[in-house]
């Protein structure tokens, strides 16, 4: 009995001493491996089709990227909506939003520079080639078509 | 006079300043890493260019109608056997290329009526405008998967390892020319031509 009370008395307090060390440990982390999010979607998120010939894209400051979905606010209007920086735009603001994003770069980066569309599956297939023919009367003609990897059968 | 020691400094709510940073930055940024099917779009004709005139064997049309339904060469097919048969169509290697060469690499079955040489077979997308978005994509990958397919099975028996491998290690190892070369080689032998027509109204 005697030994269980010695015990008791003498129960030293966890150090938290090393846990700022921890936790600022996971922040360098999260730092490192994510990237900011630059614009607020305006149509909902699109799903992404699947796909499982996928590639990376390598650079992200050299990526453009235009979104096609529904708009969020019904007041929009059904159909698909495009969406370029922070507002919704047409077919025909698709050059400008390219010329601005190569003014941002040097003249000899501007080959490598990649249009990433980002359609929702239930898009339709004209509102991309609508922004396809935009994309080639400029000569941006690098475009990845944004997509998941997994199984193709998700698509239908 | 005797300096008064200076009480250490409580350092308990170092983690809650560092807690708070932490939530800061998990909600201001993504982790998602974008991928896609990489496309080369065409460059734009000069005025008054004239199409060249294709075989009809030459071309391997696919067309995409409203109702996500897949007409191939004039038969309907199941997305599963888009892939083979555009493999089979690519691979036939019945003619010979622009200068003549035979292919010699082709594995086909050298049919007289389907495509005469990789270098010389064309595959055609033709899609509705109301097609939905999903099934051009699955069309768009199983192609893809078709060529990746063919450059794999290439490279395979030329260097005894896959096109895909080889990609991957010129990654690691970028200045690698020998690699560059294997991997140009295998690209010019199995060229992807794939040309998406306009959409129909």
């Amino acid at each position: 009995m005697s030994k269980f009370r010695k015990n008791k008395k003498g129960l030293p307090a966890i150090s938290t001493a090393s846990l700022p060390d921890i936790v600022f440990m996971l922040l360098f982390f999260f730092m490192v491996s994510t990237t900011m999010r630059e614009t607020d979607l305006l149509i909902k998120k699109p799903s992404l089709p699947t796909a499982n010939e996928v590639k990376k894209l390598e650079q992200k400051s050299l990526v453009s990227t235009i979104y096609i979905g529904k708009a969020k606010d019904s007041k929009q209007g059904a159909g698909d909506k495009i969406q370029l920086n922070d507002k919704l735009s047409t077919v025909k603001d698709v050059r400008a939003f390219i010329y601005s994003e190569r003014a941002k770069h040097n003249e000899d980066e501007v080959p490598y520079m990649t249009v990433s569309i980002k359609a929702d599956i239930n898009s339709y297939v004209g509102t991309v080639t609508d922004i396809k023919v935009e994309l080639r009367e400029i000569n941006a003609l690098k475009v990845s078509y944004s997509s998941k990897k997994g199984n193709i059968k998700d698509n239908f | 006079m005797a300096r008064r020691e200076t009480p250490e400094i409580n350092a308990g709510s170092m983690a809650d300043i560092a807690f708070l940073l932490l939530i800061f930055f998990l909600v201001t940024t993504t982790m998602d890493v974008d991928s896609g099917i990489a496309r080369k779009l065409p460059e734009k004709p000069p005025p008054g260019y004239k199409p060249p005139i294709l075989k009809e064997k030459n071309v391997f049309e696919v067309n995409i109608n409203r109702n996500n339904q897949f007409l191939v060469e004039g038969e309907y097919l199941n997305i599963d056997q888009i892939k083979e048969t555009a493999k089979k169509f690519i691979n036939n290697g019945g003619g010979t290329d622009e200068e003549g060469n035979e292919c010699t690499w082709c594995t086909g079955e050298k049919d007289p009526r389907s495509s005469d040489h990789p270098s010389k077979a064309i595959i055609s997308i033709q899609s509705d405008r109301a097609t939905n978005y999903g099934p051009f994509i699955a069309v768009q990958n199983e192609l893809e998967a078709a060529y990746t397919e063919l450059r794999d099975e290439l490279g395979l028996k030329l260097y005894g390892k896959t096109y895909t491998a080889l990609v991957k290690d010129l990654l690691n190892d970028k200045k690698n020319e020998d690699l560059k070369k294997k991997i140009e080689d295998i690209k010019n032998k199995y060229p992807q031509i794939i040309s998406e027509a306009e959409p129909t109204q």
